[in-house]
């Protein structure tokens, strides 16, 4: 499934509303979430799952062409962990 | 600054503040987002989204694993995880916004360099 097939779907079960506003809908929920973890904030949808960051601390990488050691910096990233129900739902044998 | 929990109440009011539906409306399409999503991944497809990341399903098979508390081993069933892999363009946002990048993104995309980040 991709963004344009939610967002069609969506739009067939939702007929009294224009695509466009669908599309709107979407990409405010993700741009929301986006923009929640940029702060540092974190995104906890019960049955869905939690969107939290993850700090990486500073290490010596390595360039695997090269050889040579790379200096890296400090960041950060985006950690997704799975709902209780939602999990429970991918393992229920149907 | 401490950081704060955003739910599905927060996107409800992004939604209701967009696209002028009402407040139930909106909060019953942030929840037909999140079903449609979990029901594609229920029925194993992926879930792609542009700009965000991808979420897809993957089967692990059986191990041993041990109770850490008592040391006993348990069996571990072969089960289906779900994993997220976030785009490109979060991690450069999470980045650029957390600890302040500036420039270089249009140029190359690499790695900010080590030395020069400028406070």
């Amino acid at each position: 499934m991709t963004k344009s097939e939610l967002i069609n779907t969506l739009a067939e079960q939702n007929p009294h509303l224009y695509l466009r506003d669908v599309e709107r809908i979407v990409s405010t929920i993700f741009d929301e979430i986006t923009e929640a973890l940029s702060r540092g904030d974190r995104v906890e949808l019960r049955g869905f799952g939690a969107f939290s960051i993850k700090r990486r601390g500073p290490r010596t990488g390595r360039n695997p062409r090269t050889g040579e050691a790379v200096h890296v910096e400090e960041k950060c990233v985006p950690y997704f962990k799975t709902g209780k129900e939602l999990r429970e739902r991918l393992n229920t044998t149907s | 600054m401490a950081p704060s929990t955003i739910t599905r109440a927060h996107l409800t009011e992004a939604v209701y503040q967009e696209v002028g539906l009402s407040r139930n409306e909106s909060a019953d399409l942030v929840e037909s987002v999140l079903s449609e999503m979990s029901d594609a991944l229920v029925r194993g497809e992926m879930v792609k989204l542009s700009s965000f990341g991808s979420f897809s399903v993957r089967q692990k098979g059986p191990r041993m694993g041990r109770n850490p508390k008592s040391g006993e081993e348990v069996p571990i069933l072969p089960r289906k995880v779900l994993v997220f892999r976030p785009s490109h363009v979060l991690k450069e946002r999470i980045n650029d916004d957390e600890l302040g990048y500036s420039g270089g993104s249009e140029q190359a995309g690499r790695q900010p360099p080590g030395s020069s980040a400028a406070g």
